[in-house]
């Protein structure tokens, strides 16, 4: 299955991947035979019904877990071969990450949230709350700096969430249903955001969504059902 | 230090388990401080003594010896000074608050030079004084006391020859003491041997204990064997001994004050341990989410354990500081409650510190080692998925 488009290159790549889980005595398998290709700029939506495994494809391409077999290719580098602290760089360096339920955490500020990633850089400290407040300005809440998760909307702190995961410029954003526990009105926000983050920036993003409108804001989408893709198709882009 | 506001902000998440911890941490370090101080007023004699002996009966401290023993003890060879002095159990007016008062040689407080500082006209005016007496600064000041005041003691254990129990004395001197460890020693009462002596009718030309300063310190076990041997199979054998040893003997009259002060600091730091152990357990459990976050941005295993050893040595510094501080604070007015009937309270001073400091450290990584490596080991897709 091939989503490139005719303005550049793949940066993800996908080969007979396979990812089982080990219950007790039993394997079960997730995903089986999964080739993929995400252009560069692709803003991809994964969708499915529960349990067919796209949020475990979502985690394997964001390196937060590794696969059974097959290989994940994103930028040129051969992600499934990494392992523990060279993974944990690389994510640092290369994806921001967008939840269902934000996973802000609760003790900071949505300044010091932003600022997380950036404490794996060298930055000096004022550099980082230079770019923290950028990424805020961005998203539209410079004026929510100071306030904690507690205080802010679930449209806000995905908003925040997403500031994070834009912070250090990575390339690619993955997002797992990151409209799922949002209201019509703040899950349209975010997505407009998301579009925008991939339009205007040029961010790649992999979304999984159950939610056909979610959907539609990306420019590709395909289907996992019992760990396989079933179907693939364009999205048809307002103008 | 890039770290300190997440650890910082982790350390407040649940602000009244929190205080709860500090306040438990505190306890223990504000007991640690002080039993660490009961333990150093009990050895610090040793450190002071600078080769003085004490000779007090073989059988026990509260069995008299006789003056004529002074001249035998006089002419043992690398004796320099000779001083006695008796126990008097006096009180003024009401028997609390408790003060040591004694029954001195006159050269009582100049075997001590280097420990209290007395005017020379005033140890003058003690020396010509019959009925004189000096006391400690603290004393003197606690009950008011000023040089020439008439000040009667009634005797707890030794009644006048006419049967009555007040005895008078004029306060002729105040002394201070040299050393801020030993303020304690101003609560002392000091008065004429002799005066008691002839005045008493419970005993006569006996002493409590002998004072013996050595003209070398490297003399003291052959000279304290000399002085034994003077009332070998006598009715009244010697045991000399160094002040440390002898205030030790003193102490273990209440218990051995080592013992006890180290099986409660057992006690307090295993209570500590398994509170602390269980917060931090209890802490870290809650945020499994949120470190499996941490992961997901790129922050490494090391990372998240060190973050949560951090956090751990941080509850337990915070608490334990401000425990050794409150200690700091506390002891000089222990010492005051308790002027006399203990050896004063020293500061904790750096050695206290450094090994408070060393608990502290100890305690937070023994506290926050489990938690951590459950942080460290978290895989980061089971503790989104919050399984």
């Amino acid at each position: 299955m091939n989503t490139t488009n005719a303005t550049g290159g793949n940066l993800i790549e996908i080969r007979d991947l396979a990812k089982a889980y080990t219950r007790g005595k039993q394997r079960v398998p997730v995903l089986q035979g999964v080739n993929l290709d995400v252009a560069a700029g692709d803003f991809f939506a994964l969708m499915g019904p529960s349990g067919s495994g796209k949020t475990t494809l979502l985690n394997l391409i964001g390196g937060l877990d590794t696969p059974s077999a097959g290989s994940i290719v994103i930028g040129g580098q051969r992600v499934d071969r990494l392992g523990g602290a060279a993974l944990a760089r690389w994510r640092a360096a290369h994806v921001g990450f967008v939840f269902q339920f934000y996973n802000l955490l609760p003790m900071l500020s949505a300044q010091k949230n932003v600022e997380l990633p950036l404490l794996l850089t060298k930055l000096p400290a004022g550099e980082r709350r230079k770019r923290a407040a950028i990424a805020l300005q961005l998203v539209g809440l410079a004026d929510r700096a100071g306030h904690k998760p507690s205080e802010l909307s679930g449209g806000q702190q995905q908003r925040v969430a997403i500031a994070r995961a834009i912070v250090t410029d990575p390339t690619l954003l993955v997002c797992d249903e990151p409209t799922g526990d949002l209201d019509r009105a703040s899950a349209e926000e975010v997505l407009t955001l998301l579009q925008r983050l991939n339009r205007e920036y040029g961010k790649t993003i992999v979304m999984v969504t159950h939610d056909p409108r979610a959907a539609e804001h990306a420019s590709h989408m395909v289907h996992l059902d019992k760990g396989e893709l079933v179907g693939a198709a364009r999205v048809a882009q307002p103008a | 230090m890039k770290y300190f506001s997440l650890i910082w902000a982790a350390l407040w998440r649940r602000k009244t388990r929190t205080l709860f911890t500090l306040f438990s941490v505190l306890t223990a370090f504000l007991l640690f401080g002080m039993l660490d101080a009961v333990r150093t007023a009990f050895n610090v004699g040793d450190q002071l003594s600078s080769g003085r002996m004490i000779v007090s009966s073989k059988l026990s401290i509260t069995q008299a010896l006789p003056i004529s023993l002074l001249n035998s003890i006089q002419r043992v060879p690398g004796v320099k000074q000779v001083g006695w002095a008796n126990w008097f159990g006096g009180y003024y007016q009401h028997p609390t608050p408790f003060f040591p008062n004694f029954a001195v040689s006159s050269n009582y407080l100049g075997l001590f030079r280097n420990r209290y500082e007395l005017p020379p006209a005033q140890a003058k005016a003690f020396a010509d004084t019959r009925d004189g007496a000096v006391v400690g600064a603290a004393l003197a000041k606690q009950f008011g006391w000023k040089l020439g005041q008439r000040v009667p003691l009634i005797a707890g254990i030794f009644p006048r020859n006419d049967g009555s129990n007040d005895w008078n004395f004029q306060i002729v001197g105040i002394f201070t003491a040299k050393n801020p460890k030993l303020k304690g020693a101003e609560q002392q009462f000091l008065f004429h041997w002799k005066y008691f002596d002839e005045g008493n009718a419970y005993m006569k030309n006996m002493v409590g204990w002998y004072v013996v300063n050595l003209a070398s310190p490297a003399d003291a076990n052959r000279v304290a064997q000399a002085i034994d041997a003077l009332s070998q199979n006598s009715d009244h054998e010697t045991k000399t001994q160094t002040e440390q040893a002898f205030q030790a003997a003193f102490a273990k009259q209440i218990g051995d004050i080592g013992l006890i002060a180290g099986g409660i600091m057992a006690a307090v730091f295993f209570t500590l341990l398994l509170l602390t152990g269980n917060t931090m357990a209890q802490a870290v459990r809650e945020r499994i989410p949120e470190l499996a976050v941490l992961k997901t941005l790129g922050f490494q295993d090391r990372t998240v354990l060190a973050l949560v050893l951090a956090e751990s040595v941080l509850l337990i510094a915070l608490g334990g500081v401000l425990g050794m501080g409150l200690a700091e604070l506390v002891i000089p007015g222990l010492n005051t409650t308790l002027a006399g009937a203990f050896p004063a309270l020293p500061s904790l001073g750096w050695h206290g510190w450094l090994t408070g400091l060393g608990l502290m450290l100890l305690i937070g990584l023994v506290v926050g080692a489990l938690p951590a490596l459950r942080g460290m080991r978290l895989k980061i897709v089971d503790a989104l998925a919050g399984r």
